[in-house]
């Protein structure tokens, strides 16, 4: 049986991509599919492990006992996100210790979101509302993309965010229902976040580096805009139905589209923030290696346990 | 260089004594006991669950993607099906 060319590889990988079929981690895969998925998944993880830290600050803050042990679920599940975003990206050829090195060295890029400051409780509140609303859009439309591994993953986190969008919801239907200072405090949050929130599903697709070829090979399914728009959509009714206001002067319901105008965020503002230069990016990173090296006696612990009895592992 | 490149091993979740086992995914871990440790935290977080597997992944031998002749059934085989058979139902001892 003679080799397949190059040509014929990339054909049957496309006709298999177009049929709707995944892809498996054994299967051929054009390079570039490859490598755009590392950096997809790559960059997906470190926001999981990264975005722990806006709200972990809380736990201890956290009003009552119930919505602690909520919160503390709730950065529990991001952890085990990254944990498994990181296993999904290892079958593309790149080991976890390289992308948490990477992340370490402040190396690589993460969610724009979790580069900003989180004064108030209500703004924990409004990142489980507004951007995991934003996240489980993107990711529900993830989980249909082409690569198996990648696909399995965001099935079953979408299922843990829907928890994180309702707590964050109830959160926030607390204070909207509350004294004036606390519907002002909910109101700052929105304020706060509406636009970082914007920003997170990525440049307008004219400015978009991936979007075309994503498209074509199923690692996405819809563009940055349409992903954002089908945000805009949800949670604009929703900021409206608790009496809060979106900060958009220009935001209305426009009848010919049928969907809801926006002001577009400052892209720049993104760049800067998803390249090392927003709010929090150094305090973040610096408690990410804190916790690492924080957390090197526990991985000598078990390496020694290993050493002492190898039968076990 | 670091020393956190544990190995993987794969997780099998049984939700209800009956069931099968089933693949759920993956952890890192340096020991098949912490493993389990772990894959419970990972898998058994939320949804009920009466047992888990671990197994090492380099242990675990598998077809190749690439090769679909494997699977390929050379002949007819629709007489394993049992749709295959036309034999009327009342004759079935499933039947009541």
């Amino acid at each position: 049986m003679h080799e397949k060319t190059y040509e014929q590889r990339l054909a049957d990988f496309e006709a298999r991509v177009a049929r709707g079929e995944k892809v498996e981690p054994g299967d051929w895969m054009p390079d570039e599919y490859r490598k755009n998925l590392i950096r997809m998944i790559g960059q997906h993880a470190h926001s999981e492990i990264v975005g722990q830290l806006p709200e972990g600050k809380w736990i201890p803050y956290a009003p009552g006992f119930r919505r602690k042990l909520t919160l503390i679920a709730k950065v529990q599940d991001e952890a085990g996100h990254g944990q498994l975003l990181y296993t999904a990206a290892e079958t593309l050829g790149k080991s976890r210790e390289e992308m948490m090195e990477e992340l370490l060295a402040g190396k690589a890029k993460y969610a724009n979101v979790f580069n900003y400051p989180t004064p108030t409780w209500a703004d924990v509140g409004v990142i489980g509302w507004l951007v995991d609303t934003s996240a489980v859009i993107n990711q529900t439309m993830l989980a249909q993309g082409s690569y198996g591994p990648y696909a399995r993953a965001m099935k079953r986190i979408c299922y843990e965010e829907s928890f994180h969008i309702k707590q964050g919801y109830d959160a926030i239907v607390a204070l909207a229902n509350g004294t004036p200072e606390q519907r002002q405090m909910a109101q700052d949050a929105i304020n706060r976040w509406w636009y970082p929130t914007l920003m997170m599903s990525g440049p307008p697709d004219s400015l978009s580096a991936h979007t075309q070829q994503s498209m074509r090979w199923r690692i996405k399914t819809k563009s940055n805009e349409q992903v954002r728009q089908e945000f805009v959509d949800h949670i604009v009714p929703q900021i409206r139905a608790l009496g809060l206001d979106v900060p958009d002067k220009d935001c209305y319901h426009d009848e010919k589209t049928g969907h809801y105008h926006y002001t577009q965020p400052d892209w720049e503002e993104l760049k800067r923030v998803v390249n090392g230069g927003g709010p929090c990016n150094a305090e973040r990173l610096a408690a990410r290696r804190k916790a690492h090296e924080e957390g090197r006696w526990v991985r000598e612990a078990l390496a020694a346990k290993r050493t002492q009895n190898p039968a076990s592992g | 260089m670091m020393d956190t490149q544990w190995e993987t091993y794969e997780v099998f979740h049984q939700s209800k004594r009956g069931e099968a086992h089933v693949h759920v995914g993956s952890v890192h871990a340096p020991d098949p006991e912490m493993a389990l440790q772990l894959a419970r935290d990972q898998f058994a977080r939320r949804l009920k669950c009466v047992s888990l597997w671990v197994v090492r992944t380099k242990d675990i031998t598998a077809t190749d993607y690439q090769n679909e002749s494997f699977f390929a059934q050379v002949t007819d085989k629709s007489y394993r099906d049992p749709k295959a058979f036309e034999a009327p139902d009342k004759n079935s001892p499933h039947e009541s």
